[in-house]
C-alpha cells in the first residue's frame, strides 16, 4: 500500500497497462508536452516517447474517432477528453460509433477503447464546464460507463477498463484529483460491473457516485451522531449496473436515497429507485428519494454554484425524512 | 494471360496512359461492374416488392469507382465507405449472397441481418463499413491509418466519402491529423454531383474539391471516375503516395448516380435530359465494353452473352438469400457487448 493521490493512481494505472500491453496509447490534449492538463499523464512522454503519448490538436470529434479506427484495427487507445464537457463535440463517435460497432458489425469488430477525462463539476467555471453527463451514456447500450470515487479504485477500475475488450468510458472528477489514499502498489484490478459498499449500516442505504460518494460519507458520520446507521453504496460502474449490491443493502435497511450532482430528470438516481421499485419493492418503508444537482445550469457565483450542488445537509435532511425523523 | 482470338495481330490488352491491361484484367472489371450493376436492380427491384426495408442507397452509374479502386489496392488494405456502400463490399470481394442476405435482414446476411444496407462490413477483407452517419468514417479511416504508422505497416487506408460528406467538420479535423502526422489515408471523394437532394454548388463554396485539403498541405488530384481505367491508374499513384510515406492524398472522382438518392428520392431535383447524359454518354460499363469491341478484344455478343449470365447469376443469389431464414430470436441479446458482465448484463428480472 501507498498513499498517493486520485491522479497519481489513474497515472499509475496507465503506465502499468502500457508497460504490460504495446498496443495501449495515450492520446488527447496536451497529454505529452504540457504532462496533461490536470497533470494524470505527468511523465508519461518521458517514459514511453512521442509515439505513444500523443498530443492532439484541439479536436475532439476528430481524435475519438481515430480511437475509435485505431481500436477496429486492433490497438487499445486511451483517448483523453480534458474534460467531458467537450466531449459532447465527439459524441457522434462515442454513441454512433464506438458503442454500436461490435453490434452494427454481426460482432467483427470490437472497439477496445477507453475514453477518460475529468466529468461533474469543477470550481468556479459556470455553465459550460460544469456538468454531469454520465446519464447520458449510460443510457447507450454497448457503453460500460465508469466512476472511481477514490484514489484505489480509480487505479484498479482503469486497469480494468483499458484491459476490457468494449468501449468503456471512464469519468473521473476534477475535484477528487488531489484526493489522497492508501493503493495497492502493482498489480492491482477491481472488476467492473461491481458496486462497493463503502459504508456498512443498517438503518439507511445511500446510492451515491463518484465525488458524491464522499458527501454520502460525510452525510453518514453526521447522521451516525444523530443515532442513524447509514449504508453507503458505491455502484463504481455506473452502466451497467450491480442492482444486486443495491437490493441487497435495501433489503437490509428498508430505506434508500440516492444522490448524484447531475440533473434530476432522467438520471443515475431516477433508474435506480425504478430498479428498487421493480425488484426491491417489498422491502421497502419508505419511497425512494432522490438528492440531486438542481434543475438549472451552473452559476459562476460562490453561493449560486454551491446551491446548485447536492449539499451534505440535504443528504442529512433526506435521511430523516425517509426515516420519518424529520 | 488470354490471348486476343479475335485479333491475333493485336495485342492481348488495353493500353491506358503507360500501363497495360491483360484481357483478364479487363474482363474482371467488366464483369465486377456490370455484376455490380445487376445487383443493384435486384435490389431496387426487392425494395419495390417491400422485401427490402429502410434505407436502401444504390450505386448505379458509380461502378468505375469501387472497382477501379479495388483493382489498385491491395487485399491487406484498408477500406471504410459511407453508407453507400453495396459496390464497394461486393468490388473488395465479399460473398454477394451474404450482402444480398443482409438486404433482405436475413440470419445469413454478411452482419448476421444486425445492419443492413448501410452496414456492410468484411473484417477478413479489411472492409471496415458501411457507416452510416455522413462522413462518420472519415476520422474512423484516420484511426485505421493511424495503427499503420503506430505498427509501421506498410498498409493503406482507403477512405471513401460522398461530395456531402466531405463538407462535415470532422472531415477536415481528420484531414489535419492526417498531413500533420503524415498517416497513409488516401481519401476518396465520390463526387456524384449531389448531396440527397442538394446540388454541389448550392453545397459548397468551393465546387472543386479535389482543393479541399489544400489548406492542410494534402495533394490533391480529379479523375474520371466513370472510367475505370483512368481510376485504377489514379488510385495506383495515389496508393504509393500514401504506403511510400509521404502522408496522405486526395482523391476526386467526378461520378453520377442515375437512382435517387436513396429508393424514396424520386429526384426531382435534376432533368431527365441530365441522367441521360450520363447514362447514356459517359457509362462506365458501355465505355470499356466499346473500348474492348474497337480494340478487338471482345464482341458485343460476347457481352449481351455476359449480362445473361450475370442477371442469372444475381437472380439465383437473390433466390438463395430470400430462401434463408430471419436472425434467431437469440441473437437479439449477441454483439452488444464483447465482454459482457454476468449478473449486471442484459438486466437482471424479468423487467426490461
Amino acid at each position: 500500500m501507498n498513499k498517493i493521490t486520485y491522479r497519481e493512481a489513474l497515472n499509475q494505472a496507465m503506465c502499468e497497462e502500457m508497460e504490460r500491453d504495446e498496443r495501449v496509447f495515450l492520446m488527447g490534449e496536451e497529454v505529452a508536452e504540457y504532462n496533461g492538463a490536470y497533470k494524470v499523464s505527468q511523465g508519461m512522454l518521458d517514459k514511453f516517447g512521442p509515439k505513444r503519448v500523443i498530443d492532439t490538436p484541439i479536436t475532439e470529434l476528430g481524435f475519438a474517432g481515430l480511437g475509435v479506427g485505431a481500436a477496429m484495427a486492433g490497438l487499445r487507445p486511451i483517448i483523453e477528453f480534458m474534460t467531458w464537457n467537450f466531449a459532447i463535440l465527439a459524441m457522434d463517435q462515442i454513441v454512433n460509433a464506438a458503442a454500436k460497432m461490435l453490434y452494427m458489425s454481426g460482432g467483427m469488430y470490437k472497439v477496445p477503447i477507453v475514453f477518460r477525462g475529468a466529468g461533474g463539476s469543477a470550481a468556479r467555471v459556470a455553465a459550460q464546464h460544469s456538468q454531469a453527463l454520465e446519464n447520458w451514456m449510460a443510457n447507450i447500450p454497448g457503453l460500460k460507463v465508469v466512476m472511481p470515487s477514490n484514489p484505489a479504485d480509480a487505479k484498479g477500475l482503469l486497469k480494468s477498463a483499458i484491459r476490457d475488450d468494449d468501449p468503456v468510458v471512464f469519468i473521473e472528477n476534477e475535484i477528487n484529483y488531489g484526493d489522497i489514499g492508501e493503493v495497492p502498489a502493482g498489480e492491482y484490478l477491481i472488476p467492473l460491473g461491481k458496486a462497493d459498499v463503502k459504508r456498512p449500516g443498517k438503518d439507511i442505504t445511500l446510492v451515491a457516485h463518484s465525488r458524491m460518494t464522499g458527501f454520502a460519507l460525510a452525510a453518514a458520520e453526521e447522521l451516525a451522531k444523530q443515532g442513524i446507521d447509514a449504508e453507503v453504496v458505491d455502484p463504481r460502474t455506473i452502466r451497467p449496473l450491480d442492482e444486486e449490491t443495491i437490493l441487497r443493502s435495501v433489503a437490509k435497511t428498508n430505506h434508500c436515497v440516492v444522490i448524484e450532482e447531475g440533473w434530476r430528470f432522467a438520471g443515475i438516481g431516477a433508474e435506480i429507485s425504478a430498479r428498487i421499485m421493480e425488484r426491491g419493492f417489498d422491502d421497502l418503508d419508505a419511497p425512494v428519494l432522490r438528492v440531486t444537482g438542481k434543475d438549472v445550469p451552473m452559476a459562476y457565483a460562490a453561493n449560486l454554484e454551491a446551491m446548485t450542488l447536492p449539499s451534505v445537509a440535504e443528504i442529512v435532511e433526506a435521511a430523516r425524512v425517509s426515516l420519518n425523523r424529520a | 494471360m488470354a490471348t486476343n482470338t479475335n485479333h491475333p495481330d493485336k495485342p492481348a490488352g488495353l493500353e491506358f496512359e503507360g500501363r497495360t491491361h491483360s484481357l483478364d484484367t479487363l474482363h474482371e472489371m467488366h464483369d465486377m461492374m456490370l455484376f455490380i450493376r445487376r445487383f443493384e436492380e435486384k435490389a431496387g427491384q426487392l425494395y419495390g416488392l417491400k422485401k427490402i426495408g429502410g434505407f436502401c442507397h444504390l450505386c448505379n452509374g458509380q461502378e468505375a469507382v469501387c472497382v477501379g479502386m479495388q483493382h489498385a489496392s491491395r487485399p491487406t488494405d484498408y477500406v471504410l465507405t459511407s453508407y453507400r456502400d453495396h459496390g464497394h463490399v461486393l468490388a473488395r470481394g465479399s460473398d454477394p449472397t451474404a450482402v444480398m442476405a443482409e438486404l433482405l435482414g436475413r440470419a445469413g446476411g454478411i452482419v448476421k441481418g444486425k445492419g443492413g444496407s448501410m452496414h456492410m462490413f468484411d473484417i477478413e477483407r479489411n472492409f471496415a463499413g458501411g457507416n452510416g452517419i455522413v462522413g462518420e468514417q472519415v476520422p474512423i479511416g484516420l484511426g485505421f491509418g493511424f495503427s499503420s504508422w503506430y505498427r509501421g505497416d506498410d498498409r493503406v487506408t482507403l477512405c471513401v466519402m460522398g461530395d456531402g460528406g466531405v463538407n462535415q467538420g470532422g472531415v477536415y479535423e481528420s484531414f489535419n491529423m492526417a498531413a500533420l502526422w503524415k498517416l497513409p489515408v488516401v481519401f476518396v471523394i465520390e463526387n456524384n454531383q449531389y448531396a440527397m437532394g442538394t446540388s454541389l454548388d448550392r453545397a459548397s463554396a468551393e465546387t472543386h474539391l479535389f482543393k479541399r485539403g489544400i489548406s492542410f498541405k494534402i495533394p490533391g488530384m480529379q479523375i474520371d471516375g466513370m472510367d475505370v481505367l483512368a481510376v485504377e491508374k489514379h488510385m495506383r499513384e495515389a496508393i504509393e503516395h500514401a504506403r511510400s510515406g509521404q502522408g496522405p492524398i486526395l482523391v476526386e472522382a467526378i461520378t453520377y448516380r442515375y437512382r435517387g438518392h436513396s429508393m424514396s428520392d424520386p429526384a426531382t431535383y435534376r432533368t431527365r435530359e441530365e441522367v441521360d447524359e450520363w447514362r447514356t454518354g459517359r457509362d462506365p460499363i458501355a465505355r470499356l465494353e466499346n473500348q474492348m469491341i474497337e480494340a478487338g478484344l471482345a464482341t458485343a455478343d460476347e457481352f449481351k452473352q455476359k449480362d445473361r449470365e450475370i442477371k442469372k447469376r444475381v437472380n439465383a443469389i437473390a433466390k438463395a438469400a430470400e430462401a434463408q431464414p430471419e436472425p434467431d430470436p437469440s441473437e437479439l441479446w449477441t454483439d452488444v457487448y464483447a465482454n459482457p458482465i454476468e449478473g449486471a448484463y442484459p438486466y437482471p428480472g424479468k423487467v426490461g
